[in-house]
């Protein structure tokens, strides 16, 4: 069979969840029998043209897609190197792509009869979009936020209680996104019986990681046809940020077999990976363990505690990284980078000033490293990065970092 | 025959239901954790839980998070835990000690040379909570073959369909979640738990044993009695993290067992 000549990258994960080693099924007991439901009920939801109807319809007239995929010009030529184009997924409904997946689940969650939605949010934009579904269809969201991220993001904080969520702010363990999942899988554990766990990423415990790139998706199959049409041919580079990797995912999982595309996902430096864990570089700076629920390279010491990793990007700091992600750096088809929060608030800066786009402080680590490889390629090399999700949130944390004082009436700079 | 099938058969001879109780190794520090473990046999436990540290315990109530951090900030590691369980047992060849945790700090160590040592500092068994019979593999089998018990977990949600699976590889004893939640969290019923483990007694001939929300001594005696034995957890470490001296918290480890004992 021709098809059999050709391995594709596109057929994980197995039966098991796995891909390669990574991935699988490692939760409680209590939680074992709850994903075997989720997973039937995706797996028949997949096949079922009803779902992917209703889906098609929110995206188009809620959420706002196809988001388009846009030129940079100005951005190119200062570069002067490679043609660079932006998947402009911040422009969806609540600023980012969160929302491509939460629609997918909490539809699924109301196939199941569900009423009652969880969430874990680091940046807080998975909370909105989960939030803003909920109060779409009249579900009851609860979003679990790290103590600490509920301070630097307490705009979306308030965002997500206008929607109608409850937030609880999570002080076990160090207070961060970690912590908020392990506290949403304990509400998870507690309330089985009518509580959907939506996660926001391609992590957890299977079907998660591939349910949700397959939600993701859209972005991916949205930019081939973009590309196409802009340019009569597929993009040579993508380019994106990764915390847990869904926004990645998306774009990188319909290209994985065309393998002329190189893929390039960004993690968060922090302020260096070589420095003692101040970053959230589980790729550069980790190695495979098992945490919430999966196989995956985790930031973690030599006894198998995990780490708390830093980045300026609340939405990046995360010790983990969807296990997917993990096979494709281990059999070579994705490379991953780091970049710093320095070159991340400089590429966010050049956004803003370049292209009137303020970008979110997570795919500024994406621009960042456009900025860096882009002035070394030809002038046909094209550039897709994914913007996939915008600045508005951040506006508070970079203006801290640049001492610009939003208190001051007349706008001065602090300095 | 392991400590563990041994001391069922000991307690069946003498019609006694099983106490058992959990601490978290390290807390609040080595010796004081060393102290209360060497006492419990004393204190009517027949099986000692020893919790081994984990940062993020997604089954734990805040009591365990709390004792967990308390033990790591102390510079507990899985080393320092093996050295417990050994130092435990040059006094105590007859008590078994099953280890309980999470499966990364045994990843990480490499599951062959993490058997190996456990098996060497008279550890008789393991739970390790995020491993459903759906990763066998990693460590349930091998564990088996390294010849230590590697106890399951059965909770509300699994069904009679899946119970099968959840007790193929099981062996020691089965422990039986009797809430659907976290520990420390809500009350256990006897008249709810009795059925539930009919139900898995109906399905193997190991011992049943019951943990989650048990809590008193009156809870200990009417959970055990609809069961082969009790689990306390919650309640005992809640007395380390109060500060309370070791004979103290012993003291209140014998009015549960003595509960237990009662049934």
């Amino acid at each position: 069979m021709a098809n059999d000549l050709f391995n594709s990258f596109m057929s994980g994960p197995d039966e098991n969840g796995r891909f390669g080693i990574f991935g699988g099924r490692f939760v409680s007991e209590t939680l074992m029998p709850l994903i075997l439901d989720l997973e039937a009920e995706y797996e028949k939801a997949k096949t079922d043209q009803s779902f992917w109807d209703e889906m098609n319809d929110l995206w188009t007239h809620y959420v706002g897609r196809p988001s388009p995929l846009y030129f940079a010009e100005r951005l190119t030529e200062q570069l002067g190197g490679a043609k660079v184009y932006f998947k402009r997924d911040e422009l969806n409904h609540t600023g980012a792509h969160k929302i491509n997946n939460v629609l997918g689940q909490i539809i699924l969650a109301r196939r199941m009869g569900k009423t009652r939605i969880i969430a874990e949010t680091g940046a807080g934009q998975h909370g909105v979009a989960t939030a803003t579904v909920c109060a779409k269809f009249g579900l009851k969201c609860v979003v679990y936020m790290g103590a600490h991220d509920v301070q630097r993001q307490s705009p979306n904080v308030f965002r997500m209680r206008l929607l109608g969520a409850e937030v609880i702010p999570v002080t076990s363990g160090r207070g961060t996104l970690k912590d908020a999942m392990n506290d949403a899988l304990r509400d998870w554990v507690t309330n089985v019986r009518d509580t959907f766990y939506c996660i926001g990423t391609v992590a957890g415990p299977h079907p998660y990681p591939a349910m949700v790139r397959d939600f993701q998706s859209i972005i991916g199959k949205e930019a081939k046809e973009q590309m196409l049409a802009a340019e009569g041919r597929l993009p040579d580079t993508l380019v994106a940020a990764i915390g847990g990797g869904s926004n990645a995912m998306g774009l990188f999982y319909p290209f994985l077999d065309d393998k002329d595309v190189k893929i390039i996902g960004v993690e968060a430096g922090g302020r260096g990976v070589n420095e003692k864990m101040e970053h959230c570089a589980s790729l550069t700076g980790g190695r495979p363990g098992v945490l919430h629920g999966n196989r995956t390279y985790l930031l973690q010491d030599d006894d198998g505690q995990i780490l708390e990793g830093y980045s300026i990007s609340a939405g990046l700091d995360y010790p983990g990284i969807g296990p997917e992600h993990s096979w494709l750096h281990e059999i070579g088809r994705a490379t991953y980078v780091s970049i710093t929060d320095k070159e991340a608030l400089e590429a966010f800066q050049l956004s803003c000033s370049s292209e009137g786009i303020i970008p979110a402080l997570e795919p500024s680590h994406a621009l960042a490293h456009v900025i860096k490889i882009a002035p070394e390629l030809p002038k046909d090399h094209l550039i897709c990065m994914n913007m996939c999700g915008r600045g508005d949130k951040d506006i508070f944390t970079v203006a801290k970092y640049l001492g610009f004082d939003m208190s001051d009436t007349e706008g001065r700079d602090a300095d | 025959m392991t400590r563990i099938d041994a001391k069922f058969a000991d307690l069946n001879s003498r019609n006694k239901k099983a106490f058992v109780a959990y601490v978290m190794a390290g807390d609040p520090d080595f010796d004081t954790s060393l102290e209360v473990v060497r006492g419990l046999p004393g204190a009517g436990v027949d099986i000692i839980e020893l919790g081994l540290p984990f940062t993020d315990p997604m089954a734990d109530g805040p009591t365990i998070q709390l004792a967990g951090q308390r033990a790591l900030d102390g510079g507990m590691t899985l080393d320092r835990t093996l050295e417990l369980a050994r130092r435990f047992r040059e006094g105590d060849d007859t008590t078994p000690i099953v280890m309980m945790g999470y499966y990364n700090p045994i990843y990480s160590r490499g599951v062959d040379l993490f058997l190996e040592q456990a098996k060497e500092a008279g550890i008789d068994g393991l739970i390790v909570v995020d491993l459903p019979p759906e990763e066998d593999e990693e460590l349930c089998i091998p564990a088996q073959k390294a010849g230590l018990n590697f106890i399951r977990l059965a909770t509300p949600t699994t069904d009679d369909k899946r119970l099968p699976k959840v007790l193929q590889n099981t062996s020691g004893f089965v422990y039986y979640v009797s809430i659907t939640g976290i520990t420390g969290s809500a009350q256990a019923q006897a008249a709810d738990v009795g059925p539930e483990v009919a139900r898995i007694k109906a399905q193997t001939d190991l011992p049943v044993i019951v943990g989650f929300g048990i809590n008193t001594p009156e809870k200990s005696q009417s959970i055990a009695s609809v069961a082969d034995g009790a689990v306390v957890g919650s309640a005992i470490v809640n007395q380390i993290a109060e500060g309370k001296p070791v004979a103290e918290v012993l003291a209140f480890v014998k009015t549960l067992s003595d509960g237990a004992h009662a049934a």
